[in-house]
């Protein structure tokens, strides 16, 4: 709770017991959430998120030739790879000192936007919102379900489901409509993906200076005719979603308090402008605001800052609770930035991952994931930023920004509007996405549906774009580069989770360094040497709980809820385990500050 | 293992059922698990809904898209597998196997936790236990199949593939070797494919997968990358890619295509879209045992192919100069095509004299 400003409530005597889910399921990667409940006042005492995976990429890459790093960090993750193989093309750009032919620029945007359209589908609609279906909800609230049944769906007139609960059975997992129809439309965006960038997840197709994909009046047509058969889905999917959300507030008074934390997020921008980009540190703040999303820091609903190199500078690698030894007294690689800024020691260039592992110890070390923060210039504190799964985060500073303006998404300084064409079954739309109120469960949720028609809108705005080249003759998609003996990277790109950035540093024509950052040691970092938990500790721990179900048949659907709002991919970053509803251990203890036994 | 084989009853009729226990919890990224969710011939809902005639009632126990919450619920069929209580099921390995004999007292991964002890199960304790109890043992992807690319030399989890922790020689209790499906990631058609031979197989209604030395299923990877692309034409004509600008042959651009097992250039990535060399992005070999080494830097000639191309060279601008004047020849209509007032195609009307 270090990092959120709740007075503590007005507690019976705490019983707390421990409960722990390892590993969580329907999500990506080694997760384990390990908590202290307290049943008597209905919350979440403490908690602790741990992963139970190392593979140590930014040690077997060093000595590597430069050029192999997109090929081998897309491997980092099998959902988001592509992301990696982007963020290091544009870290390699930066170190080789080229720029990439608009074309290809065109064609890695599309790529992307198939990506995050892909992956937020298939991670809401088959992983998610199985937490919402009518199976799970009968399981742990039966008084939710019935109320269900008799409360119409307003936006029934798009997506055509009667109440809320056929929506939630459509959801049912394998035998739900809408869950059987998302794994049709995760293999028609993936198709998408695949004319892009060759194959999914990890890239054929994408190399420092651009792409082998050739650009061809039938690439654009064949990617146009498969976004236009996906977009009814998307219409009602926002429909869907904004309706199961909005009862959940209605029928649990008080579920705003489920995963919240305040307001602490990050967005390092995605899609690139060709016109703008240069990939020069130099000239970073100019292209990163040129971006389609924009990046930038918010902090308590205000933006801090929009500027990548600002953002950069601020990186802080923390340990505390992690199976590293620590690397200050390595010699530094980076020690300025090309535009003479000291670089931090904990920063990502001059990070050396040292690993050590040992035993699982809650008052001591007990993850493989680091702690990344970020040093607020003002207040010096170090941040645990979250990314609010992605989605969140970039809708958020998108609109703050107030800078984006296409005709098919556009900024306002308080939400983004979303322009989506007439469609087979649907007409035109503008969805209008707004500053919530909270950074909770459900906002994350919702997001993400809002953000799938963001991609939508985008990619049609990159068609036009890259077809109009094609017309004129632009063919070029690759442009040629030496490796120079000694250089340094930096790539910034929204993953789908959120937040991803690559520092390289080149010596001898090789990789000396390389720190990939991907969101989820972000939001599923463990503790930090100052004792500030993770963005999942911080959101679960003092949670409120709303299952109906007690100690002995607990379930833990409200803490699965706030885990997996934030999208946890832990190969990208780091492992929660139900001792069967079972408790484990009971103890009679204070409150807070009781370690797990 | 012997034993256990021998303790298993024939079958004679194949079973009814089936439970697949998949383990991601190795070296891995989950990206087969991914994979394999973008296949739809068949589809993984198509197996787990029963819809293909002939296949046992399948149990799907996979992490991502498991129904359950998690933890000891999710891992309750594991658990019983582990005691010899849930017969008969296919075990799934994705990701390649540490060397937990290196760690001391901690561990690299870890699939649930001891529930005496509390502390972390290793995804080789796991192996230990339901290797020998699984009536089939498939290896999805490179590095579950011979360590791949977390098996990288300076690696620092000594990881190694399937084979190289069971034995080469490990039989399954339903007298399989371990049936390794390699790529990065595997392509989803590849898997369900073998998957629905390995359960037609378990049904009665199939021999055992034919496999390779490599225990590769012979049908999908007894061929190389080159013999099914696309861009094969132009290394026969001495035509190579100079850069990635091209849509010519890339061998010299690092495409190491000639010399790799593998089908995705001649079956697309899924549903026939997408693909490596065949739309410009070079093989990095992905699904070969030598995965990444071997082939390493990627974007760099393959040694082989600079001799190869430099011999193709001579007859490849020769034939090449050949078809353009028979292209040229054969890009002409026939003369007697044309809109005057008489025919000139050779028919002789004979009733009209």
């Amino acid at each position: 709770m270090t990092a959120t400003d709740r007075a503590p409530a007005v507690e019976k005597p705490g019983q707390l017991i421990e409960m722990s889910w390892d590993p969580i399921t329907r999500i990506v990667g080694n997760l384990g959430i390990y908590t202290k409940i307290d049943f008597p006042n209905q919350r979440v005492a403490e908690c602790h998120s741990t992963s139970s995976l190392f593979r140590g990429y930014s040690v077997f890459m060093r000595g590597k030739d430069p050029r192999d790093a997109g090929f081998i960090t897309s491997r980092i993750c099998g959902i988001c790879g592509d992301n990696h193989t982007t963020c290091s093309i544009y870290a390699q750009n930066m170190a080789y000192g080229i720029k990439t032919p608009p074309m290809a620029e065109w064609i890695i945007n599309l790529g992307e936007a198939a990506e995050y359209i892909f992956d937020h589908t298939i991670f809401q609609d088959n992983l998610i919102f199985v937490d919402f279906c009518e199976a799970m909800v009968k399981d742990t609230n039966p008084s939710v379900l019935a109320r269900a049944e008799n409360t119409p769906a307003p936006h029934a007139d798009v997506h055509g489901y009667r109440t809320i609960a056929d929506i939630m059975r459509s959801f049912n997992p394998f035998e739900g409509e809408t869950y059987k129809q998302a794994l049709k439309v995760s293999r028609i965006t993936r198709e998408m993906f695949c004319l892009m960038e060759g194959r999914h997840v990890h890239p054929s197709t994408l190399y420092p200076g651009g792409v082998g994909t050739m650009p061809t009046p039938t690439l654009f047509t064949d990617y146009l005719s498969r976004l236009l058969q996906v977009l009814d889905f998307v219409k009602k999917s926002v429909a869907l979603n904004d309706d199961v959300f909005d009862f959940f507030y209605e029928a649990l008074p008080g579920y705003e308090e489920v995963g919240r934390r305040r307001v602490l997020l990050g967005c390092w921008g995605a899609f690139q402008d060709p016109a703008v980009v240069d990939y020069r540190y130099e000239s970073m703040n100019a292209w990163g605001k040129a971006m389609y999303v924009t990046p930038g820091v918010v902090v308590d609903g205000r933006l801090v800052t929009t500027d990548l190199v600002d953002i950069n500078l601020g990186m802080r690698i923390l340990l505390g609770s992690s199976y590293y030894e620590d690397w200050v007294g390595e010699e530094p690689f980076v020690t300025h930035d090309p535009l003479g800024n000291p670089v931090d020691m904990r920063h990502p260039w001059n990070q050396t991952t040292l690993p050590a592992p040992g035993k699982r110890d809650f008052g001591d070390k007990y993850s493989w994931v680091m702690s990344p923060r970020w040093l607020h210039p003002e207040t010096g504190e170090h941040l645990a930023l979250d990314t609010g799964g992605g989605a969140y985060a970039r809708l958020y500073t998108t609109a703050l920004a107030d800078i984006v303006d296409t005709p098919y998404v556009r900024s306002t300084g308080h939400s983004v509007q979303i322009h989506l064409p007439r469609s087979h079954q649907l007409p035109e739309q503008t969805l209008e996405w707004r500053i919530p109120l909270w950074s909770n469960a459900i906002e994350r949720d919702r997001a993400r549906v809002y953000f799938i028609a963001y991609a939508c809108a985008m990619a049609l705005y990159f068609l036009e774009r890259a077809m109009a080249g094609l017309r004129r003759g632009d063919l070029k998609v690759f442009q040629d580069f030496e490796v120079p003996d000694a250089a340094i990277g930096v790539g910034f790109h929204e993953a789908v989770r959120g937040v991803l950035s690559h520092h390289l540093v080149i010596r001898d024509g090789m990789i000396a360094n390389y720190h990939p950052y991907p969101p989820t040691p972000w939001n599923g970092s463990p503790r930090d040497r100052f004792g500030t938990p993770g963005p999942y500790e911080d959101a679960i721990q003092d949670m409120p709980l709303f299952e109906e179900n007690g100690p002995d048949d607990f379930r833990g659907i409200d803490i699965m809820r706030a885990v997996r709002s934030f999208d946890p991919c832990l190969p990208c970053g780091v492992h929660m385990y139900l001792g069967g509803g079972r408790t484990l251990q009971q103890a009679h203890s204070p409150m807070f500050g009781a370690s797990h036994g | 293992m012997t034993a256990t084989r021998e303790a298993t009853p024939a079958r004679e009729a194949g079973f009814d059922e089936v439970h697949i226990l998949w383990i991601s919890e190795g070296m891995s990224c989950d990206g087969d698990t991914v994979s394999v969710t973008a296949c739809d011939q068949p589809s993984i809902e198509d197996v787990v809904t029963g819809v293909v005639p002939g296949l046992p009632t399948v149990h799907l126990h996979n992490k991502v898209l498991s129904p359950t919450l998690g933890g000891e619920e999710f891992l309750a069929p594991f658990r019983a597998a582990a005691e010899g209580e849930l017969t008969p099921f296919i075990l799934v390995i994705e990701g390649s196997i540490p060397n937990e004999k290196i760690n001391g007292e901690g561990y690299w991964t870890s699939f649930g936790n001891d529930p005496q002890t509390g502390e972390p199960l290793t995804l080789n304790w796991w192996l230990d236990r339901l290797a020998p109890r699984a009536w089939a043992t498939v290896a999805v992807g490179t590095c579950a199949a011979y360590g791949g690319i977390h098996a990288m030399a300076g690696n620092p989890t000594g990881s190694m593939g399937l084979a190289d922790y069971l034995g080469w020689d490990y039989r399954s209790t339903g007298g399989l070797p371990i049936v390794n499906i390699p790529g990065c990631p595997v392509q989803p058609e590849n898997f369900m494919e073998t998957l629905t031979w390995v359960l037609y197989h378990a049904a009665g209604a199939a021999p055992p997968p034919p496999l390779d030395d490599q225990l590769r299923p012979q049908w999908l990877f007894g061929r190389t990358v080159h013999e099914g692309c696309d861009r094969a034409g132009y290394y026969e004509q001495g035509d190579f890619a100079a850069d990635y600008n091209s849509p010519k042959c890339q061998v010299k651009i690092g495409c190491w295509g000639p010399v790799v097992n593998c089908n995705v250039p001649k079956r697309g990535w899924m549903r026939g879209v997408g693909g490596c060399p065949n739309v410009g992005g070079i093989c990095i070999a992905c699904t070969m045992p030598g995965f990444p080494d071997k082939f390493m830097p990627f974007m760099d000639m393959p040694p082989g192919a600079s001799l190869s191309s430099v011999l193709i060279k001579p007859y490849g601008a020769f034939t090449r100069r050949l078809r353009g004047i028979t292209n040229r020849t054969v890009n002409k209509e026939p003369k007697w095509r044309h809109n005057r007032d008489v025919l000139t195609s050779g028919y002789d009307p004979r009733y009209r004299r």
